[in-house]
């Protein structure tokens, strides 16, 4: 089975990017959509390029590598937090934007070398147990440490980045306020910008060297050990830039919505969700990847909540009646969902090719398989 | 154990404490340890780690809540509380393992030769359907569960250490599963017939064994073991919800791990460890950072001894 005619003819990625970049700059289709659904797609189109960059990176990790990773909210929650306290007023640093991002980028990066060292050589589904553990461990971690990070409550204000003053005339000029909280373009360009360098490093990585160890390493470690990869440094730095991107995006989500939130903001369920958005994107492909964020965090984030809406407003529900809500329906269909890709299309709607054709070569039938 | 109980209820305090959390933790990780087996019995047969298990054991609590409602349990005379109770242990896991078993012919079963991540993807699909399917028929706060069995204390209500007849529940129903669980995985043909096939699945289809058959039992025991704590979980903690699947299926599967998943003693000596170190956890260090400590332990029994407390250390064969 390949990929169906409709999904092969989709028109080139320049033309997504300038459709990204005219949208907000057009200022009326937005005014338009949040007029008629009451939600700024501009704004949730801004947290769609954070988990964006969260999913790339946890694509790395399980994609590329093969490693599956239950645990990847804990690394954004990582950044996040270290973003926190590097910026908030309540302690002593109040670092720029800059280096918060370095940071935390390094620090989540840093502690997925610490949990990656000693477990990556273990079997794979063992290594899916302890992130997951570590994903619990940080999240109690953090709502328990509260005079360290105000526990439930999350720390906060996250102060907006200081914009450089050279760039204020062009800004006014593309009709953009230069405030943080007043116009949310700048949010939006500025994870669009990161988004579009860490696409492109990924695009390059895929066929460097390195890029192509770790999906050696994903299709037979041991064959690839024998070929003179070192796999256990290449697993590493698989899951260090993994969880080191996570932890970017972490620090962009932190001062996006000047908070870090709650610590339950990077539970299980959210590493779940990555998870869901890359296999039903296609594992191991960029551009998958990309279609299932738009298309999960989308449905999450913009298509519930107006469905929700048009179902209060047409009065079918009065509000009480759990059934009628269309939230409470969402985890089935995420579920479903999940069954059926698995069932019928496992390579994802977006496939890398290997991965497409691995996933339709009948198992050999070995002792650890049959 | 009453001896040693009484002797204690008289003894210095520090040691009361210790041998109150000592109980705690037994009886709550007997309760791990039957969904513990679910996990490591499916495990060891298919080698599939089930994330739907702890949403069947949620939603045969559920059941068993309805089904008090039903039967008008709450005022009923207590011979008929009972009889009612013993009813419950036999509906709800009977409706635990068929639920398992129509998950694994529905959605597993299909996937048999695709490659691991499948399944367990599907298996996370799964839990989040039945999750939904909890919280459409249960709402989303939590609910209480009668208190059925009383809270008096079988040591007499003047003694320092506490063992209720809600303990002696626990006690009373796991003990004999586990006992008739082992009876049939080590004397029975079909028992026998599973171990086989988790040693060694080809060979086993040589031989003539019905994998399939096989298979299908595993999930209905492992299912109806869920059942059963369901309803233990309920009369012992009082409160049920749609979400109580999720961390008590991570508390059991960090047991079968913890056991060497696969491995039947192993997951109830998980499940033992895993409340001894709760209550412990609990009781030394502080309520909040126990299930952080749970998974503490996880990963280090992982780094250091990945094979669990009891498995033989298999190398992955080539």
């Amino acid at each position: 089975m390949s990929a169906p005619r409709w999904l092969d003819r989709m028109p080139a990625w320049p033309l997504y990017l300038a459709v990204l970049v005219a949208f907000p700059l057009l200022v009326y289709p937005n005014e338009v959509l949040f007029r008629w659904t009451g939600i700024s797609i501009g704004g949730q189109l801004t947290y769609i390029f954070i988990y964006a960059i969260l999913a790339l990176g946890l694509n790395v990790v399980v994609g590329y590598t093969g490693i599956l990773h239950l645990g990847i909210a804990a690394f954004f929650g990582i950044g996040a937090y270290v973003t926190g306290i590097l910026t908030v007023p309540a302690y002593p640093f109040g670092v720029g934007f800059v280096a918060a991002l370095v940071l935390s980028t390094g620090a989540a990066a840093l502690a997925g070398i610490l949990l990656g060292a000693p477990t990556l050589r273990l079997r794979g589904d063992y290594v899916a147990i302890v992130t997951l553990g570590f994903g619990e461990v940080t999240r109690f971690t953090l709502r328990n440490l509260e005079e360290i990070t105000a526990g439930t409550r999350g720390l906060n204000p996250v102060p907006p980045p200081q914009l450089p003053a050279f760039l204020e005339p062009p800004l006014r000029l593309l009709g953009i306020t230069p405030d943080w909280s007043l116009d949310y373009r700048l949010f939006y360009f500025l994870a669009l910008g990161l988004l579009l360098v860490v696409i492109w490093l990924l695009h390059n990585l895929e066929d460097s060297r390195l890029g192509r160890a770790w999906m050696a390493i994903r299709e037979d470690e041991l064959a690839a050990a024998c070929m003179g990869i070192n796999a256990s440094r290449v697993k590493l730095s698989a899951f260090a830039l993994g969880c080191g991107l996570a932890g970017m995006a972490g620090c962009l989500y932190a001062t996006v919505l000047a908070s870090t939130a709650g610590p339950d903001a990077f539970d299980f369920n959210r590493s779940v969700l990555m998870l869901c958005c890359i296999i039903l994107g296609g594992l191991g492909s960029l551009r998958g990847t990309l279609l299932g964020v738009l298309l999960l965090i989308g449905f999450d984030n913009v298509v519930a909540p107006v469905l929700d809406g048009f179902i209060q407003a047409s009065g079918i529900s009065s509000g009480d009646n759990r059934f009628l809500t269309f939230s409470n329906w969402k985890l089935m269909i995420f579920g479903l969902a999940l069954i059926l890709m698995m069932r019928f299309r496992p390579e994802g709607l977006l496939p890398s090719r290997q991965i497409e054709a691995e996933m339709h070569t009948p198992q050999p039938l070995t002792e650890e398989t049959a | 154990m009453f001896p040693v109980l009484l002797a204690a209820a008289e003894a210095p305090d520090a040691w009361q404490t210790f041998l109150q959390y000592t109980l705690i933790g037994l009886s709550n990780g007997a309760l791990f340890a039957l969904v513990a087996l679910g996990y490591t019995m499916v495990y060891g047969i298919i080698e599939l780690i089930n994330f739907a298990h702890g949403e069947v054991f949620m939603l045969g609590s559920f059941l068993a809540l309805a089904l008090i409602g039903v039967m008008g349990l709450e005022e009923a005379a207590l011979w008929q509380r009972w009889l009612g109770i013993g009813l419950l242990f036999v509906v709800v896991p009977i409706f635990c393992g068929a639920l398992n078993v129509g998950i694994d012919l529905a959605v597993y079963k299909p996937l048999r030769d695709a490659p691991k991540l499948a399944p367990l993807v599907s298996a996370i699909g799964v839990s989040f359907v039945l999750m939904n399917v909890g919280l459409l028929w249960g709402g989303a706060a939590d609910r209480h569960f009668p208190d059925l069995v009383s809270r008096e204390n079988l040591l007499g209500s003047e003694a320092a250490l506490s063992f209720t007849y809600k303990d002696l529940m626990i006690v009373a129903v796991t003990v004999p599963i586990m006992i008739a669980l082992s009876v049939f995985v080590k004397g029975t043909r079909l028992g026998k017939a599973m171990r086989a096939t988790a040693q060694d699945p080809l060979a086993a289809k040589l031989m003539g064994i019905n994998a399939d058959r096989v298979i299908s039992v595993t999930f209905a025991i492992g299912g109806a073991l869920a059942g059963a704590a369901a309803v233990i979980y309920g009369l012992y903690i009082n409160t049920v919800s749609y979400q109580m699947g999720f961390t008590n299926g991570l508390y059991a599967f960090t047991a079968a791990v913890l056991g060497g998943i696969g491995n039947i003693p192993g997951a109830v000596l998980g499940g033992l460890v895993i409340g001894l170190a709760r209550a412990f956890g609990s009781g030394y260090v502080g309520e909040r950072w126990t299930s952080a400590l749970v998974f503490v332990i996880l990963i280090a029994i992982l780094v250091f001894r990945p094979a669990g407390l009891l498995g033989t250390h298999a190398r992955e064969k080539v």
